[in-house]
């Protein structure tokens, strides 16, 4: 997974750095935390080093881009109609329930 | 402290999330509208334990999984398991990119997931073991945090993040496998 910033020679330029000095990280721990960040739940430390990442990598930003698609995808494409004999059928248990000596 | 005569106008409006998910958890619809039902009915019930200005969304999440855990799964108790060891990182961004041609520029892989319908989504979701399912879809589909699952499921948040992890590697695995199985994704495709 180390081969975007080898593919892309140079514009990261984050080739041979050691990882985890200065603020800077390589593309495997930006993929690594790409949950934690698409999630919002990482420190303001961290995502500000992972902004910093995808600032400068083109894969890394098109591979966070695709997960943010992906989750749009999933999320819009799970919805269901709701039947009115459902919401006709909670209505009347809550009413009778409502009504009930002591409910 | 919150008043009954307050649930409906503050409660009924989850209907639809709650509906879904009650879907993909029983796999069934009229297993769905019992689950809804009970859901509400309970919540009714106890819903003047209910801190006023809290998230009713989650709390009512809450009340809708433990009748789930509780009622339907018991019904068909059998052991699942996803291995998702080797499914790695980026799993479908890489298996759609790998299936297009080269230079096709960088909206390839985000094209491929148009041709997802609703009932291949729905479909990989619900293929999905009960733990990874529910994690994902309080994650993705409902948008929940990490700390608000923990609390609707009950277990700490870092077994959270780990069945969320693995939840969306078996999800990107099975999409791809019903887009497979449909011609949707592949080899043959030309990339348009």
């Amino acid at each position: 997974m180390g081969e975007h910033a080898s593919e892309e020679s140079g514009p990261s330029g984050l080739e041979g750095r050691p990882s985890g000095v200065a603020g800077f990280v390589n593309c495997d721990e930006t993929v690594e935390r790409l949950y934690y960040y698409l999630d919002g739940e990482l420190t303001e430390e961290r995502r500000v080093e992972i902004t910093r990442h995808l600032d400068l990598c083109g894969p890394c930003v098109d591979a966070f881009g695709f997960e943010a698609e992906l989750r749009k995808v999933i999320a819009n494409r799970c919805r269901d109609h709701v039947p009115q004999a459902l919401l006709d059928r909670v209505a009347r248990a809550i009413e009778d329930e409502g009504a009930r000596p002591g409910g | 402290m919150a008043d009954q005569a307050d649930f409906s106008s503050l409660a009924m409006e989850y209907m639809p999330a709650l509906y879904s998910a009650a879907l993909r958890m029983t796999r069934n619809p009229s297993d769905a509208e019992d689950l809804v039902q009970e859901t509400y009915l309970k919540a009714y019930r106890a819903f003047g334990g209910f801190e006023a200005g809290t998230n009713l969304k989650a709390w009512l999440y809450r009340i809708l999984t433990n009748t789930y855990i509780n009622t339907y799964r018991a019904k068909k108790r059998r052991p699942e398991i996803a291995d998702v060891e080797d499914v790695e990182d980026l799993y479908l961004y890489r298996h759609l990119g790998a299936d297009q041609a080269s230079g096709l520029g960088r909206s390839a892989e985000d094209e491929a997931l148009d041709r997802f319908t609703d009932e291949d989504v729905k479909a990989a979701i619900e293929s999905l073991p009960d733990t990874f399912r529910m994690a994902v879809l309080l994650a993705d589909v409902e948008g929940f945090s990490y700390k608000e699952i923990a609390e609707i499921t009950d277990v700490p948040i870092g077994t959270v993040m780990s069945r969320i992890h693995r939840g969306r590697k078996a999800l990107q695995k099975a999409l791809y496998e019903f887009g497979s199985d449909r011609g949707l994704v592949g080899a043959a495709g030309d990339g348009r």
